[in-house]
């Protein structure tokens, strides 16, 4: 049969592109826990001061708590809200499933992230039914087997469906059929159009532009000249133009950890510190999926907010922590005095590749092998006792102050205990400027049991 | 200030010069070429905190005076005119060059605000240019090009007594080599770390010129060279440096000699195959060395070669690039592969006939790649 046939019998069959997302999802899967929270305004994120909003339930966004606010924000507008640490873990579960879900419709699943994604029903209609009725479907199965509620967004491109799953949220299907497109758009203010921010948002308004439908009516080389290259694509979106497609696989091109610390640090001891840790969490990743990386960024951003990122090529692909460890704090070192203190900081593996032959190239510093068994013991430990905790002992804190799951080192006193005596690395130093300090870097699992 | 000399002398005087000028200078200054028209001869000297030049040459100096001028648009300016002589002479706050019917009206920047020029420290030595350009080129192929590692993008010169000894590694190969000199002072010991980058400019710039000064601070900060009228100064590189010497393995009971350019050529023929990062293997057997490259489904190559074995057979690993970039610093007929075990370093040195001793002047360090079954 072909796809005009399945159009006399499906309505709206040009709306094949569905773009999924979960309602405040983290929220959502902590009420399954916490069930006697519903109705009430609920947070997830670290109570400190410090770091951001995850998601908020529907109830706490009435008061103006919205994701990726700061804590200390959300929580002055809304003193009642109950403030839930995030689960990751129980969070990935769900989203297997919900992807599980997905992809019982269609294998043409795009995800986006932990809890959204698009899907091109193009081929599921005729078993299916059309758009809306797939989209219910799903809505369905997601709220009777899982417990939370998604909504769904069905139009002919992606960023319209994008659009249409916001204007449904919460708990909703919204569908716009592909001759009301235009139209549809028109209604809406600027900002809805994808890649148009705030500062977009600026230039197009000190002409007048506040509105899709003025952008649609304005000349492409005008557009061009505020915009510069985008000019021409806002102006596409304008007129409900889109041509990407869903693409089922994304190979991952980076991975990365970040975090915002508790509050801003100067002190370069600490940030190393921290960069350990992000290094330990990005490679024990690496690993496990079966990458190395050919690259490091590091990413930090200061107390005034602005961001910078620095990246590096390696000699060598690398999957060990000591590596990527050593990497970013070349670059932080490269960047010489820091104007102000740091909010943030991240570590992203680059260029990733997978398999190779599993051979290693050896380096002059044989601890650098010896990392590389270390790293991989830990992850067999860590793997058959379930995150036994197994540490660098430079990321050790005293007794009694465990860190708080997504909170952050509250400074350098409190580390001392947890440091090994330091220990002068034999041989060179990756961080010349600074050679008399401690290098944190010692493993728990004493790295002597693997040499030779 | 006014002066007249030829074209082709002063553009290979300015362009010289300004060889060392920073790109980004870090005061507008720095930009500039200070000119001394002073006797009969014209000295030019640039300067970016780290590294000083200066020269002098001979010029009809007509009015003595000193400018500062754009020393990369000098450069290019003295590099395009026709072969002639070129007159300079200044001109209220501009200089005028003029040659043959080329005029040119640059500005001059404040002389009075170039910072003084490092004294060149008092001579510690000589070497031959030609001995120290040689030796140079084959260390700094195993200096590293990581910025972020500044110690390993140095060159160490060791000096005792009447040797120095150049070292230079990258974390995965270590270059050492041994080059004679003359030491003003009997007994001299002392160490140095020089930017390999600066030293390979000394050694193709200076190191034709017969004798070469070397120069170094007794504050350990700063180290000279001066060569035919020229003299360039550079800091050292701040840190401790690694102690590799020790590296080299004490003893090898494995040793295999190989023609150097037929290793060569099947290293470069067998590591077409070796796609980024997947290494070349050498099998070392009784009468020859087997190479290969190429794993599973990807391409693959082989070629075995003469070689000769003193020891047991041995199979070891290496990353193609860093193997023929050690093998292409030797110009001896022979090269020796001294072995301890496959996963620990491999040593090439000198040989000049297959079955004669190697020469220990040159020595490169290899790290092998351990191969999964290893």
């Amino acid at each position: 049969m072909s796809r005009d046939q399945v159009s006399q019998r499906v309505e709206h069959a040009e709306c094949r592109i569905l773009h999924i997302d979960m309602d405040a999802f983290y929220v959502s899967v902590e009420l399954l826990d916490h069930p006697h929270l519903r109705g009430v305004p609920v947070v997830v994120g670290s109570p400190s001061g410090r770091s951001v909003v995850l998601s908020a339930s529907y109830e706490a966004r009435r008061f103006g708590v919205r994701s990726a606010m700061p804590m200390s924000i959300a929580m002055r507008r809304c003193p009642t809200a109950v403030i839930l640490p995030p689960h990751h873990r129980r969070y990935s579960e769900v989203s297997r499933e919900v992807m599980r879900i997905f992809r019982s419709v269609t294998p043409e699943v795009e995800q986006l992230s932990v809890d959204e994604a698009f899907l091109d029903i193009g081929g599921s209609m005729r078993r299916l039914g059309g758009p809306r009725e797939i989209g219910e479907q799903i809505r369905a199965e997601i709220q009777s087997t899982l417990g939370i509620t998604a909504s769904v967004g069905a139009a002919t491109t992606k960023f319209v469906a994008k659009i249409a799953s916001t204007r449904a949220k919460p708990d909703g299907l919204l569908l716009i059929p592909g001759d009301q497109t235009v139209a549809y758009l028109h209604t809406l203010p600027v900002s809805a159009l994808w890649g148009v921010g705030a500062k977009t948002q600026e230039v197009l308004a000190r002409i007048g532009i506040s509105t899709v439908e003025d952008v649609a009516h304005t000349p492409v080389p005008t557009l061009r000249k505020l915009l510069g290259s985008s000019g021409e694509h806002v102006h596409h979106l304008a007129w409900g133009r889109d041509p990407r497609r869903v693409v089922v696989a994304r190979p991952e091109k980076s991975i990365g950890a970040e975090e915002t610390f508790s509050r801003d640090i100067d002190d370069s001891d600490v940030l190393r510190r921290e960069l350990l840790r992000l290094a330990h969490r990005t490679a024990t990743r690496l690993r496990a999926s079966g990458h190395r990386a050919g690259g490091v960024a590091l990413k930090l951003r200061y107390a005034d907010f602005t961001t910078l990122t620095r990246s590096k090529k390696l000699d060598e692909p690398v999957d060990s922590a000591n590596a990527l460890y050593g990497a970013a704090t070349a670059l932080l070192t490269a960047l010489g005095d820091r104007p102000m203190a740091v909010r943030l900081i991240g570590l992203r593996a680059e260029s990733l590749e997978t398999g190779g032959d599993g051979s290693t190239q050896l380096t002059i510093d044989r601890r650098d092998d010896n990392w590389r068994i270390a790293e991989r013991a830990l992850d067999d430990v860590n793997r058959k006792f379930g995150d036994a905790g197994v540490m660098p002992a430079g990321l050790l804190r005293p007794k009694g102050r465990q860190r708080v799951d997504g909170e952050t080192h509250q400074g350098a006193e409190e580390m001392s205990t947890g440091t090994p005596a330091a220990t002068p690395p034999a041989g060179y130093s990756r961080r010349p400027a600074d050679p008399s300090g401690p290098l944190p870097d010692r493993a728990v699992t004493d790295p002597r049991t693997a040499r030779e | 200030m006014k002066f007249r000399v030829e074209r082709d002398v002063l553009a290979e005087a300015v362009s010289w010069t300004a060889r060392s000028l920073s790109p980004r200078p870090p005061v507008p200054v720095l930009a500039g070429l200070l000119i001394k028209a002073e006797g009969g001869s014209l000295s030019l000297a640039s300067f970016d905190y780290e590294i000083s030049a200066r020269l002098e040459i001979a010029a009809d100096v007509l009015e003595e005076g000193t400018i500062l001028v754009s020393g990369r648009l000098l450069a290019d300016i003295c590099r395009s005119l026709p072969s002639a002589p070129v007159e300079v002479a200044t001109d209220g706050s501009k200089v005028t060059l003029t040659c043959r019917n080329s005029r040119f009206n640059l500005a001059t920047m404040p002389e009075g605000e170039y910072p003084e020029l490092p004294k060149l420290p008092a001579v510690s030595g000589v070497v031959d240019g030609d001995a120290f350009a040689q030796a140079v080129s084959q260390v700094i192929i195993a200096a590293s090009r990581d910025d972020t590692l500044p110690i390993l993008t140095g060159v160490r010169m060791e000096i005792e007594d009447d040797l120095i000894t150049l070292l230079a590694t990258d974390r995965y190969r270590l270059a050492l080599r041994e080059v004679s000199w003359k030491p003003s002072t009997p007994g001299i010991s002392t160490s140095a770390l020089v930017k390999a980058k600066t030293l390979n400019e000394v050694a193709k710039t200076l190191g034709g010129a017969g004798d070469l000064n070397i120069a170094l601070s007794d504050d350990s900060e700063l180290i000279g060279f001066e060569s035919g009228g020229r003299r360039t100064t550079s800091l050292l590189v701040d840190g401790d440096y690694p102690k590799i010497r020790s590296l080299f393995p004490d003893k090898t009971p494995i040793h295999a000699t190989v023609q150097t350019s037929v290793l060569v050529e099947a290293v470069r023929r067998v590591s077409l195959v070796a796609e980024r990062n997947t290494p070349v293997r050498l099998a070392f057997t009784e009468g020859q060395v087997t190479l290969d490259a190429g794993t599973g489904e990807d391409a693959q190559a082989s070629e075995a070669i003469e070689a000769t074995l003193d020891g047991d057979d041995i199979t070891v690993a290496f990353n193609p690039h860093y193997l023929s970039e050690g093998l292409g610093a030797f110009s001896s007929p022979y090269v020796r592969f001294s072995f301890t075990s496959p996963p620990k370093p491999a040593v090439i040195s000198a040989q000049d006939d297959a079955s004669g001793e190697d020469r220990e002047d040159y020595r490169y360090l290899l790290m092998p790649v351990r191969l999964p079954n290893q």
